[in-house]
């Protein structure tokens, strides 16, 4: 097996400092069957995976960008410049005090606990996180929960988990969702037993960092029949992270009765392309929400979807995206109504600051000889400066009987009054413009677990320094 | 010629194109030119294809052109009646009436609005009068909605039209009535109307699409190029009721300067399958741009809509409502955009699609998109698509109508919204009429 130890350079965000890594496994530059009989060996995957990571590769080698519709950004990504696979760090440890001032700062005003921020630094990457992991699996472990990662799922539990791997999102489905198919490493894989309620959330965010370089990270949870779960991915995820290019593909599955609900903060640095592809099956009575915030990257695509597949199943989509400068968030979801009575709901906040650009891209599909099917879409764009753009496309297909859809969309400013109101009572303009944007997103942030709305607020107020004046 | 029509049919074409300037042998080198070019335009550009995001939701097959006839014109036998037919409205600035690309009927301005300056001209006349005029604004507004190629045919084998001038100053309350008949089978239409409104001037113009058989299927390829200059104000209504065998595209758009107002209304009954598209462009700060349709699409006739409005300029309001109503095995596709450029502040832009559907296999599409690149706007666009409430309808039996009745007069309350902002009483009294008659048909 060719172990090399490479060195190369991490383009920091912020603080712009560099060190050097080495890694056990490294697939080394640019995609091709070689790369995947690499990743194979280096996992000890059995070889149905093998080949099925072959067809993906060839479907994505076959399959051309997206831009007739999607940004001509995506054409500046250079597969033959990727590293597909790294892993088995062997980072080099770094003290706290090795941290820039900028960085720590940075981590002060998130007020992200002290841990937190040596793991977010890259300072303790992953022997905290591992643990913390392990506790959660333990605990959960004892209800019948199965959390691990991918291609342990595929091998421990093929039973449950071949069932569903890559039949929520083909492996066709898109370019990106190809690729994904071909290289992925990292994600979990989550089965809530029948009536199982798992009390706390179960985070990815550890999982994403253990692998480390976890690029093309696939995720799959299956909520069997009556149990609910609830999966928060991201989180602080790190900020400063090196990856190009992060094409994960997540799939859910709700079988009859049971609750998905989804949670996603990304946050990653604006270099990043961060083209993901989400769906959900809900069966009869199942619900799937999906709370997706997009701070971070430089292009941002992703779609969440539900397909709603069993009678009085509800699909969920309350989506906040906030582009700066130079990012584009292209956002939005897709409903895709496949049985009578079912429902869905879409809420979609945007915030567009200097020459940031959001876009809401959504689907709402409800074929013929369904009945009784509701869908109801709020798309809310707010622009800070001159240059700020925003765009909404949505795509509604109505057939069939007593179905109703309605789609709102409204563009507005921060109003100059309120603005005022707060000034007179002593706030900076930037403080009121960021409790304006805060108010703006939080009847969404609301629904949040608190952490998360907590540092959603202190991400926004972050974003917004520097944004007036 | 790289078009995806048969290699036979293309030749067809660029038979009839020959031939069809050869007809033109007394006509200005320019306007030759201008057509010839337009052909070649047509010639290179492709077919709509499925992954066309302009076309996206659309039937891409039936579009080819083969089976009618280019500037071949068989000879109109019953222009006196055609004529006769032409008279909804009774008082008009004036009327031209177009059979197959000819002129049956003209009636000109009055001798007052003359000496104002006006101008009023079928095109043919046109080109040698007022060339002028149609080198400056004739086809000078792009297809920018998926079209560019059928408005290169309707350029290359357009034969006639109407030219209104209207000069500074100008009111005129009366309205410009146009007809353009559809009469024999397998002709291509190309109807033309070009609005000019200079400075402060106010014009109503009427265009009324129309087939005097319910038989002979037709194509027809329209365009309408409205040019409001600084405080001008531009009524345009536009009836669409072609027989059910028609195949039609218009393709309309409109340019607003300063402080000037322009409303477009359409009405949208005929034709199998129908494609429209308007583009709103506004150009002018404090201009008022309205963009109004309403559409009965039944059976399987399919309606697609395709709409732009374009801010460019501060200061101004556009309001769009596009409303549906969809029975039997009908699609609609209603895909608007507004677009407001940087710099373009203090926009007010809505765009509103309502599709009511009273079947279960009807189909309606909506894309009702938004892209702002100013921050000191008020946009807004909703869609929604539903059936008629059951209660509604109950709240009418019970007061003693039956269910049929019930829908039908839902129906036209729902179009009242859009009726109501049509200024004329006897134009809005004849939508009326053209839509009733619609469900009349159904009953027989």
């Amino acid at each position: 097996m060719p172990t090399e130890t490479p060195t190369f350079d991490i383009d920091r965000d912020k603080g712009n400092f560099r060190y050097d890594e080495s890694h056990k496994y490294d697939a080394g530059v640019g995609l091709n069957e070689g790369v995947i009989d690499y990743i194979c060996d280096a996992k000890g995957e059995d070889d149905w995976i093998r080949e099925w990571r072959k067809k993906a590769l060839k479907v994505f080698e076959s399959k051309p960008m997206p831009t007739h519709w999607a940004s001509k950004d995506l054409e500046n990504i250079i597969f033959e410049k990727i590293r597909y696979y790294l892993a088995g760090d062997t980072r080099s440890k770094k003290s706290w005090d090795d941290v820039p001032d900028e960085v720590k700062q940075t981590f002060e005003r998130l007020g992200i606990p002290e841990n937190e921020r040596k793991f977010l630094a890259g300072v303790e990457a992953q022997f905290d996180s591992e643990a913390a992991y392990s506790n959660i699996k333990d605990s959960v472990g004892k209800q019948g929960v199965i959390f691990m990662g991918s291609t342990e799922g595929l091998m421990k539990h093929p039973e449950i988990f071949r069932k569903w791997f890559g039949k929520v999102i083909p492996t066709g489905d898109n370019k990106f969702s190809a690729l994904n198919s071909a290289t992925f490493s990292g994600g979990s894989f989550i089965y809530v037993p029948p009536g199982v309620k798992v009390s706390h959330p179960l985070q990815a965010y550890f999982r994403i960092n253990a692998e480390n370089f976890g690029q093309f990270e696939r995720t799959l949870i299956i909520a069997d029949e009556g149990s609910e779960v609830t999966y928060m991915e991201g989180c602080t995820a790190p900020k400063f992270d090196t990856a190009t290019l992060h094409s994960a593909v997540v799939e859910l599955v709700a079988l009859p009765g049971a609750k998905i609900e989804y949670i996603t903060v990304q946050n990653w640095s604006s270099n990043v392309f961060n083209l993901v592809t989400k769906r959900a099956i809900a069966h009869e009575n199942a619900t799937v929400k999906w709370i997706d915030c997009n701070i971070g990257s430089r292009l941002t695509m992703k779609y969440p979807g539900v397909v709603l597949k069993g009678r009085k199943a509800r699909g969920e989509v309350l989506s906040i995206a906030l582009a700066n400068d130079g990012q584009h968030q292209d956002t939005g979801a897709k409903m895709i109504h496949a049985a009578d009575e079912t429902t869905s709901n879409i809420i979609s906040k945007s915030i567009s600051i200097g020459k940031g650009r959001s876009t809401y891209r959504g689907q709402v599909h409800m074929p013929k000889n369904l009945k009784g099917c509701k869908n109801n879409t709020e798309c809310d764009a707010l622009l800070i400066n001159d240059n700020s753009r925003t765009d909404t496309y949505p795509a509604i297909t109505v057939r069939g009987d007593e179905n109703s859809v309605q789609h709102e969309a409204s563009v507005s400013k921060v109003s100059a009054e309120q603005i005022f109101y707060m000034q007179q009572r002593g706030l900076s303009e930037g403080e009121a413009m960021s409790l304006s944007v805060n108010g703006f997103v939080n009847d969404l942030t609301r629904q949040f677990p608190m952490e998360y709305s907590v540092e959603l607020k202190r991400l926004i107020e972050l974003e917004m320094e520097g944004s007036v004046g | 010629m790289p078009t995806s029509t048969s290699e036979n049919a293309t030749d067809e074409i660029q038979s009839a194109f020959n031939r069809h300037i050869e007809d033109l042998d007394t006509a200005p080198a320019w306007w030759k030119d201008s057509k010839a070019k337009a052909f070649e335009t047509f010639a290179s550009l492709e077919m709509p294809k499925r992954k066309d995001e302009a076309w996206r939701f659309a039937t891409i097959k039936g579009l080819s052109l083969d089976s009618y006839a280019f500037a071949a014109l068989p000879a109109i036998s019953d222009a006196a009646k055609i004529v006769e037919r032409s008279s909804f409205l009774e008082k008009c600035a004036g009327r031209f009436v177009f059979g197959d690309n000819e002129t049956l009927q003209a009636d000109r301005i009055s001798p007052e609005l003359a000496a104002k300056g006006v101008i009023w001209a079928p095109l043919r006349e046109a080109i040698a009068k007022h060339s002028e005029i149609l080198k400056d604004y004739f086809m000078k507004q792009e297809a920018d909605l998926g079209s560019a190629k059928f408005a290169a045919l309707h350029h290359a084998f357009l034969e006639n039209g109407a030219l209104l001038y209207v000069p500074k100053g100008v009111e005129i309350e009366d309205p410009f009535v146009v007809y353009n008949w559809s009469i024999n089978a397998g002709v291509a239409l190309f109807p033309h109307t070009l609005i000019v409104a200079e400075e402060f001037s106010k014009v109503k113009v009427v265009e009324a699409n129309l087939s005097a058989t319910e038989e002979n299927a037709a194509y027809s390829c329209g365009v309408n190029h409205i040019f409001a200059g600084v405080g001008s104000s531009v009524d345009y209504t536009h009836l669409q009721n072609f027989n059910e065998r028609t195949l039609g595209f218009q393709i309309n758009s409109n340019i607003a300067g300063q402080d000037s107002n322009v409303k477009t209304i359409s009405v949208n009954v005929g034709c199998q399958r129908y494609r429209s598209e308007t583009h709103g462009q506004i150009k002018g700060s404090g201009s008022k741009v309205e963009m109004l349709s309403l559409a009965v699409a039944d059976y399987e006739q399919e309606i697609d809509q395709r709409t732009l409005q374009t801010h460019s300029a501060p200061h101004a309001v556009s309001d769009l409502l596009f409303k549906n109503v969809l029975i039997d095995n009908a699609k609609t596709i209603f895909s608007g955009l507004i677009k407001v450029d940087p710099g373009a502040q203090q926009t007010d832009a809505y765009q509103t699609n309502r599709n009511l559907l009273l079947s279960n296999t009807a189909e309606a599409n909506s894309l009702p998109g938004l892209e702002i690149d100013a921050n000191d706007v008020k946009c807004s666009h909703g869609a929604t698509t539903a059936q008629i409430e059951p209660e509604e309808v109950f709240y009418m039996k019970a007061r003693g109508i039956p269910e049929s009745g019930a829908q039908e007069l839902i129906v036209y309350g729902f179009f009242e919204e859009v009726l109501e902002r049509i200024d004329s009483e006897p134009l809005a009294e004849n939508a009326r009429r053209i839509i009733q008659e619609k469900f009349r048909k159904r009953l027989r």
